[in-house]
C-alpha cells in the first residue's frame, strides 16, 4: 500500500539518508566500507552522538541546549585537573566530572524554569560561562598525565573502541527513559503542549530541570571521553560542538517546536555528519569545501524532511 | 431534588471590573444545564471558580452538598468536576490514549515505567464506553476536532467526572459532528452526569438543555426550565433589550457583475463557478470541511489554485497572490481570528492600520497624526469598544476584535470582501452590529462574499447562496427560494445541480 510506504519513508527518512550517503561513498572509495573505517566512522562520532542525546531531551521538551560544547571542555578540565593536580583518583575524578556537569545542566534549567529565561538565553550564557571557566581553570593550557585508567575511555577494547560501548549504554538508558518512563513521557508532553500538561498535574519545573540536568551529564560523559581521547584536557576543545549536536538532533527528526524526536534519530543524524566528514576525506575533498558540502546536505536533509512529513495521508 | 452544584453570593473581582456580582447559580443533578450570556456577561470567570482556576473573593460553593474551595484544577477535578475548554488543550504529537491519561498513566514495575499496554486498553474501555471509534495508538493530531473532542469527554471521564462543563462544544463542528456530540451528552445525562452547557447557538440549547441559566453584566438574570422558554425571551434576557430580529436585512439595490469565478480548482475544491455583483451579498454555505475556506483561500491568492480563471471587473486575474489581489480591490476576514488576523500583543491601532500602511504613507515614513485620524475615524465608525488606540487588541471582547479586522479591511476601500465565518464566537449583540455592518458595505456597493456555518445567518442576510459539498458546488439558490432545509439537504445529500 502507498500510504504505508510514504508512513515508512517519513519515519525512517533519516536512516535513508545514512544508507544513501554510505552507498555513495562506498562508490567512491573501496576503503570505506572496511570494518576498520566504519569503526573509525561510529568511534568519532559517539562523542558527538552521546553529547546530541542530552541536547535532544532539552529539544523535545521544546527547548534548547547551547551549553554543552563548553560544558564538554569544562568538565573535561576539571575532571583531569581534580586528578592531576588534586590527586584524587581516577574514577572519583570522572565521577565529580559528571556531577559537576549534572550540576551545570541543572543551573541551566532553573534559570529556565524559575528565572524564566528562554532556554536559547539561559544555554547562550551558559556557553560562555563555562568556557570563561574552563579557561580560567586551565590558564590557556592544557592539563595532561591522568594515567591509563582515564585514557582508557579514549582507546580500544580489542578491536572496539570503548567510546562506542559507552554510546551503547547511553543510547539504552536514555532511549528506555524516553519511551518507557513517565519523565521520559512528560518530556515529550511538555514540549508538545506545556499548559495542558501544567493542568494535567504534572511537575512541568521538574521535567525541564531533569532534561536541562541529564543534557548536562551527557556533555559530562562527553567531556571525560574526548579528554581521554586527546590524552589532555584542551582549553578550547569542543569549540561549536553544540551546534553540531543540534544539526544532528534536527537531522534525526527532532522539531526545534518541541514534542518530537528520537534517541535512534539522533543517533542516525550524529552517524550522517561522521559518515560525510569521513568519506569527503577518503573522496579527497578540502575541509574547508567539506563545511560548505556538510551545511549543504543538512539544508537538502531538513527540507526533504519537511517535504515529506507534508505529505500527509 | 439533589444538586450538583450550588453557588450563593458569589463575586468576583478584577482591576478596575467587578466581574461577577452576587451571582447564584445552581445545577440540578443529572441535568443539562445551559449557560448563555454575551461575551463579557461571565460566564468564563463563573466556569473558571467552578473548574478551580480562580478563587471567588465572596460567597460559596456547594458541590453535591459538600462547601467547597478549590485552589487549583486539580482539586476541582477530585472532586469530579472537568471542563472541556473551547481551544482544545492536548498534546499534539503524543497519542489519544497518552492524552488521556496525562499524568495519571498506569505504571508497571514498581511505579518505575509506564505500562503502555494498559494505557492503552483503559483508553480503548473508555472511548467504547462512549461509542467512539479512534484508535487509541495514534497521535491525536490526526484526529478531527470533533473526535478530539470526544477525546476530552472521554479524558474527563477517566477523572471519574460527576460534572463536565463544555465551553462551546459546537464552535468548529459539522451538523453531523454536533449530532454525535449530543448524543454523547445524552448518554451522560442517562449514567447520571451533569453536564454545563455554555453555547451561543441558541437553538443547541433548545435541542439539548433541560435548564437555562442567562447572564449579564456579571449578573444572574434569569434560570428556568428550557421547555419554559422560547429564543426571544432568551435574546432578550442576555442583551437586556429586546431585539427586533437578529439579522436585520438591508434592501439593496444590486448592480452589475464584479466578479466571474469559472471552474475555479485547487487543494480541497473543484470546478467552483459563480459570479458576484456590486451591493450583492453572496453567502457561502455547507458543511466544514466542503472546501467552503479553502475556496476562498485561492481565490484570494493565499493558497495556489490549480485551476480555472477570475475575472474582475471583466479583467482575466492569472495566478492570484495575496497582496496583487488586495491591491485590485479584495480585502479578507479569516476565519480564525486569534491565528490569522490579529497580532494580539499589538494595540488596537496598530492591528487596524496594518495593511494599509504603505498606501497611507507613499514617502515611506509613518505619520502618526494621521494614523490616529483614520483609526479615531474607523473606531467611530464602528462602534469599536475600546479603551484607547493604544490598548492590546487581546483585552477587547472577540466581537471588538473582530470589528477591528473588520475595520482593517474597509481602510483599504474594497471592491469584493470576503469573510470568513465573520460572527463565530461572537456574542448576539455584537453579531447583529457586525451584520449591519455588512449590510452597509452592501448598501455602498461592495461586493460581499460570506462563509458561514450558521444557517440562520446565512438565510438572513444573504441575496443568494452557494451551497458546497465535497469541494464542489452542490446548489445556488435564491433568497427567496432557499429554506434551512433545502441548504441541508444540498449540503448533506445533494448532488450536481
Amino acid at each position: 500500500m502507498i500510504p504505508t510506504v510514504r508512513r515508512i519513508v517519513v519515519r525512517y527518512s533519516t536512516f535513508l539518508i545514512l544508507a544513501a550517503l554510505m552507498l555513495l561513498f562506498s562508490l567512491v572509495s573501496s576503503r570505506f566500507l572496511q570494518v576498520n573505517n566504519l569503526l573509525n566512522i561510529v568511534d568519532q562520532s559517539a562523542l558527538l552522538a552521546i553529547v546530541a542525546i542530552g541536547v535532544t531531551y532539552t529539544i523535545i521538551s521544546g527547548g534548547i541546549d547551547l551549553s554543552v560544547g563548553s560544558v564538554v571542555a569544562l568538565v573535561g578540565a576539571v575532571s583531569a585537573g581534580l586528578i592531576v593536580r588534586a590527586g584524587l583518583p581516577v574514577p572519583v575524578g570522572i565521577l565529580l566530572g559528571l556531577v559537576f556537569g549534572a550540576l551545570l545542566g541543572l543551573v541551566n534549567g532553573l534559570f529556565v524554569v524559575y528565572g524564566r529565561l528562554q532556554p536559547f538565553v539561559a544555554t547562550l550564557a551558559m556557553m560562555a560561562i563555562a568556557r570563561g571557566l574552563t579557561l580560567l581553570y586551565t590558564q590557556g593550557r592544557p592539563i595532561s598525565g591522568m594515567g591509563e585508567a582515564y585514557t582508557f575511555f579514549g582507546s580500544r577494547l580489542g578491536p572496539i573502541p570503548v567510546s562506542i560501548l559507552v554510546l551503547l549504554v547511553v543510547v539504552l538508558v536514555s532511549g528506555t527513559v524516553l519511551r518507557r518512563t513517565p519523565f521520559g513521557a512528560y518530556v515529550y508532553a511538555v514540549g508538545g503542549n506545556e499548559e495542558t500538561t501544567r493542568l494535567a498535574g504534572v511537575a512541568v519545573s521538574r521535567v525541564k530541570l531533569g532534561a536541562y540536568a541529564f543534557s548536562g551529564l551527557m556533555a559530562a560523559v562527553g567531556g571525560i571521553i574526548l579528554t581521554a581521547r586527546l590524552w589532555s584536557a584542551q582549553p578550547q576543545a569542543a569549540t561549536g560542538l553544540e551546534l553540531q549536536a543540534i544539526a544532528a538532533t534536527v537531522l534525526g527528526g527532532a522539531s526545534l517546536m518541541g514534542g518530537a524526536g528520537t534517541i535512534l534519530g539522533t543517533v542516525a543524524g550524529a552517524l550522517i555528519m561522521g559518515v560525510l566528514a569521513n568519506g569527503l576525506n577518503l573522496a579527497g575533498v578540502s575541509s574547508y569545501l567539506q563545511q560548505v558540502i556538510t551545511g549543504g546536505i543538512f539544508i537538502l536533509a531538513v527540507l526533504l524532511d519537511m517535504w515529506t512529513k507534508r505529505q500527509k495521508v | 431534588m439533589q444538586y450538583s452544584l450550588k453557588m450563593q453570593g458569589i463575586h468576583k473581582h478584577f482591576p478596575g471590573v467587578h466581574a461577577l456580582d452576587d451571582v447564584s447559580f445552581d445545577v440540578e443533578a443529572g441535568s443539562v444545564h445551559a449557560l448563555v450570556g454575551e461575551n463579557g456577561a461571565g460566564k468564563s470567570t463563573l466556569m473558571k471558580l467552578i473548574s478551580g482556576s480562580l478563587v471567588p473573593d465572596e460567597g460559596s460553593i456547594e458541590v453535591f452538598g459538600e462547601a467547597v474551595r478549590f485552589r487549583s484544577p486539580a482539586e476541582a477535578q477530585h472532586h469530579g468536576i472537568s471542563m472541556i475548554h473551547q481551544e482544545l488543550t492536548v498534546v499534539p504529537e503524543r497519542s489519544v490514549a497518552s492524552n488521556i491519561f496525562l499524568g495519571r498513566e498506569p505504571r508497571a514495575l514498581g511505579g518505575l515505567f509506564i505500562d503502555y499496554r494498559a494505557l492503552n486498553t483503559q483508553a480503548k474501555a473508555l472511548l467504547d464506553r462512549l461509542d467512539v471509534r479512534v484508535d487509541p495508538t495514534v497521535p491525536i493530531s490526526e484526529l478531527s476536532i470533533a473526535q478530539q473532542q470526544m477525546v476530552e469527554v472521554a479524558k474527563a471521564l477517566s477523572y471519574n467526572a460527576r460534572v463536565i462543563i463544555m465551553d462551546e462544544p459546537t464552535s468548529s463542528l459539522t451538523e453531523r459532528e454536533t449530532a454525535t456530540l449530543f448524543r454523547i451528552i445524552r448518554d451522560l445525562r442517562a449514567d447520571g452526569i451533569t453536564v454545563i452547557y455554555i453555547s451561543h447557538r441558541l437553538e443547541e440549547i433548545f435541542e439539548i438543555s433541560d435548564r437555562v441559566t442567562v447572564l449579564r453584566d456579571g449578573r444572574t438574570i434569569r434560570t428556568d426550565a428550557t421547555a419554559d422558554l422560547d429564543e426571544d425571551t432568551i435574546v432578550s434576557s442576555m442583551v437586556g433589550r429586546t431585539i427586533d430580529t437578529i439579522f436585520p436585512k438591508r434592501e439593496v439595490e444590486i448592480g452589475e457583475t464584479i466578479l466571474h469565478v469559472d471552474g475555479l480548482s485547487g487543494n480541497g475544491f473543484r470546478d467552483v463557478s459563480f459570479s458576484l455583483r456590486k451591493g450583492e451579498i453572496l453567502g457561502i454555505s455547507g458543511l466544514v470541511g466542503a472546501g467552503r475556506s479553502e475556496m476562498v483561500r485561492g481565490l484570494m491568492g493565499i493558497d495556489p489554485v490549480d485551476g480555472g480563471s477570475i475575472d474582475l471587473f471583466g479583467q482575466p486575474v492569472t495566478t492570484p497572490r495575496v497582496a496583487g489581489m488586495m491591491r485590485r480591490g479584495f480585502a479578507f476576514v479569516p476565519e480564525d481570528r486569534k491565528e490569522e488576523a490579529l497580532f494580539l500583543g499589538m494595540s488596537v491601532r496598530d492591528n487596524l492600520v496594518v495593511s494599509l500602511l504603505s498606501r497611507l504613507f507613499r514617502s515611506g515614513l509613518i505619520q502618526y497624526g494621521r494614523l490616529g485620524e483614520v483609526t479615531a475615524q474607523y473606531i467611530d465608525k464602528l462602534r469599536i469598544q475600546t479603551p484607547s488606540q493604544g490598548q492590546l487588541i487581546r483585552n477587547l471582547s472577540g466581537g471588538n476584535q473582530q470589528k477591528v479586522i473588520i475595520a482593517r479591511c474597509l481602510a483599504l476601500k474594497p471592491s469584493v470582501l470576503i469573510l470568513d465565518e465573520p460572527t463565530r464566537g461572537i456574542d448576539v449583540g455584537a453579531k447583529a452590529e457586525i451584520h449591519t455592518i455588512i449590510g452597509d458595505l452592501a448598501a455602498q456597493g461592495v461586493g460581499i462574499i460570506m462563509i458561514s456555518s450558521e444557517l440562520p445567518e446565512i438565510l438572513g442576510v444573504s441575496d443568494r447562496i452557494v451551497v458546497m459539498k465535497e469541494g464542489r458546488v452542490a446548489a445556488q439558490l435564491d433568497r427567496t427560494e432557499a429554506t434551512q432545509d433545502l441548504i441541508m439537504q444540498k449540503a448533506a445529500t445533494g448532488g450536481g445541480s
